[in-house]
């Protein structure tokens, strides 16, 4: 071995080489901010994010379980077999049992095939029942997102537009997104290994069109707006300004964003 | 015949019970057993490393016989602790993006960079500046292949002066400092990837990382233990008696502490009562009735802590065949609970809905890329590449200098005589 090999020349090259690699990350982050910018998203060209944000509103007591919003979701965004974008929930609220000194009973909740061929016969028999509802389900579009914030590589991230988007050409699949969401709305596309979502249709959107589910729905139980370009006689901020309207899970401070009318207490 | 009957009872079992969200209602869970197996090596990484500390940093004169051994089982789970994770992901061939485009606010990119630093600074490096001299010694009196190694592994610092010599061991102490924080920074943020999932209130938990360093340092101490005691028998030597001893009581006392704080953990979950602790309740005692109440609480903490703690008092009246047989058994008992504890905190996670009104249930597969088989083999390549370590950098038949620089390890124990 050569003599002029020395303790530090060699220590030298190896901090040279940990230097070099510590620094890599931060050229790519640069690198990845610049392409966060011009970052593909079913975007045309001319769409401008900052220009527009949107909302979706549900009312529950407009919803009458036909599940057709399930299948143009499915058959729009060709979401596998057995994974969901969107679904409808039906729940079934007993009356309480005479003598009980509750307000209500048992709550039966059921979502068969995620309510896309709509719902059979009543899960408890109709004289027991004291209410039953629908509830549409979809990426609440959070404001301080859970699933963004937990991404290792950014590859879902927050659109200035309000959407809540996944690049699937860059997830690596790793399922943290979805374990991180509390409404059940992110799901693991087993055809493109990655994870897989509600996207507001941004395919449609960014055209002036509005989302499948919300395009279909025949007692307008979804209503979908810009808020930063009202139309005349706005839908949407006429829903918002004529209903109570509530949040999912708002307490886990992840700030959701679609707003529901008519929600009870039951519904999580 | 007998399998098909199997199949057709367990594929009729129910696997949801009352309300699921439709994106839960999947096979398996998302994380399955491979994501048991991941926190369950890391975290042996963490623990092995701290039992070598007690050497290097603290100067536990009695331990230096399993300080090598410790630090190169430390190395041999942590060359495998990523396995599981990427044999897990959707696209592997994008692992990479953790590290060169990393989302800082991602508690599994930030695992990246703390994995990186604890491999290639922390361990790789005080294992370097230990065996540096030995490398020199040997690559002079080896050859061959071997030969080869010692003198690839000295990358080029011959220097045998005594203030070389002294540099390295004062290095080593320094890199073991920094290894501590490092270790308890490894397993920390390991513990955080669950606990700051706040949707899952199984996960969602402050306690999650502390109670994942605690369970590291319980289990890689048992690791070392058994290691150590399984190399002896291998070599048909007696193990250190005073090494084993002090070895085992750090492991009670270790095992004390981890399960005081896992007792707290769930004190404070009842006590507190908050949604979801019926559902919380009914999966523990329930669902996870075999893995938590019978394997991680009843087997991995309780017949251990009674073996090691009436040890703790009776040490003097037991003799040392009898001693070594109960120190075995409890490491390995204490191996199988934590393992039991992983188990339970990422399987037991996702047994639940989210809607909090209903259950799953996991049927294990036997092969496949998220099957026992492949899990097990996770767990046993450290094995076989910690065995390929102890062939090359522990042998009996290497000369190793005597104790020229205090504080560092050397030879192990001088055969005596068989178990």
């Amino acid at each position: 071995m050569s003599e002029n090999v020395t303790r530090r020349g060699v220590l030298k090259t190896l901090a040279g080489i940990v230097g070099g690699i510590m620094a890599m990350p931060a050229a790519r982050t640069c690198k990845a901010a610049v392409q966060n910018g011009l970052a593909s998203s079913h975007a045309p060209p001319g769409y401008d994010p900052f220009q527009h944000k949107w909302l979706m509103a549900l009312d529950v007591d407009r919803c009458i379980g036909c599940g057709m919003c399930v299948e143009a979701c499915c058959q729009e965004n060709s979401v596998p077999e057995g994974h969901w974008r969107t679904w409808i929930e039906r729940y079934v609220i007993t009356k309480p049992k005479p003598g009980s000194g509750e307000t209500r009973g048992e709550t039966v909740v059921d979502s068969p095939d995620g309510g896309r061929k709509g719902f059979g016969a009543e899960l408890v028999p109709k004289e027991d029942i004291l209410k039953s509802f629908f509830v549409p389900k979809l990426c609440n579009l959070c404001e301080n997102s859970p699933c963004t914030q937990v991404c290792p590589v950014g590859a879902t991230f927050e659109a200035p537009d309000g959407a809540v988007l996944v690049d699937k050409n860059y997830c690596i699949g790793c399922g943290f997104c979805v374990q991180a969401c509390p409404y059940g709305c992110r799901f693991f596309n087993p055809e493109t290994r990655t994870a897989d979502k509600c996207n507001l249709c941004y395919h449609r959107i960014t055209k002036g069109l509005k989302p499948a589910c919300v395009e279909i729905c025949p007692s307008q139980a979804r209503i979908f707006g810009d808020l930063k370009n009202p139309v005349p006689d706005d839908p949407l901020q006429k829903f918002i300004s004529s209903n109570k309207v509530e949040a999912l899970k708002k307490f886990l401070g992840t700030g959701p964003r679609v707003a529901y009318a008519g929600l009870d207490e039951e519904v999580r | 015949m007998n399998a098909s009957i199997l199949t057709n009872v367990v594929d009729s079992l129910p696997q949801f019970q009352g309300y699921v969200y439709p994106n839960e209602r999947t096979l398996h869970p998302l994380w399955s057993v491979l994501i048991v197996v991941y926190p369950y090596v890391t975290g042996l990484v963490a623990g092995a490393f701290i039992m070598a500390s007690l050497v290097r940093v603290f100067k536990v004169k009695t331990l230096e016989p399993i300080y090598r051994l410790a630090l190169l089982t430390a190395l041999a789970f942590m060359l495998c602790a990523t396995l599981p994770l990427l044999c897990h992901l959707g696209h592997p061939e994008r692992c990479f993006e953790i590290m060169m485009t990393p989302h800082f606010s991602s508690p599994m990119a930030m695992f990246g960079f703390v994995y990186a630093w604890y491999l290639m600074a922390v361990l790789l490096l005080e294992l370097w500046f230990d065996y540096r001299r030995d490398f020199v010694e040997w690559s002079n009196t080896q050859s061959g292949l071997r030969g080869l190694i010692y003198r690839a592994f000295t990358l080029g610092v011959t220097d045998l002066s005594e203030p070389a010599v002294r540099l390295d061991a004062r290095m080593g102490r320094i890199i073991s400092i920094v290894g501590i924080p490092s270790a308890f920074l490894l397993h920390g943020y390991v513990g955080f990837i669950f606990g700051s999932i706040k949707a899952n209130p199984w996960w969602g938990n402050v306690l999650m990382p502390i109670i994942f360093i605690l369970s590291a340092v319980v289990s890689g101490m048992a690791l070392c233990v058994f290691a150590y005691m399984f190399l002896c028998w291998a070599r048909r030597v007696t193990a250190d008696m005073r090494c084993l001893d002090l070895m085992t009581s750090f492991l009670f006392y270790a095992l004390v502490i981890d399960a005081t704080i896992e007792g707290l953990d769930w004190l404070h979950r009842l006590y507190s009562a908050e949604e979801g602790i019926d559902v919380l309740r009914f999966v523990a005692t329930s669902k996870l009735f075999y893995t938590l109440l019978l394997g991680q609480l009843c087997l991995g903490t309780l017949v251990p802590f009674l073996l090691l703690g009436s040890m703790q008092l009776f040490r003097r009246k037991v003799g040392d065949l009898n001693r070594r047989r109960v120190y075995f058994s409890s490491a390995a008992l204490i191996l199988a609970g934590v393992l039991a504890m992983r188990w339970n905190v990422v399987i037991g996670g996702q047994l639940f809905s989210k809607s909090l009104r209903g259950f799953m249930s996991y049927k294990m597969e036997f092969a496949g890329s998220e099957g026992w088989l492949l899990s097990a083999g996770l767990i046993a390549l450290p094995f076989v590449i910690l065995t390929v370590l102890i062939k090359y950098f522990l042998a009996q038949d290497l000369p190793t200098l005597e104790n020229v620089v205090p504080g560092a390890a050397r030879t192990q124990e001088p055969p005596e005589a068989p178990i």
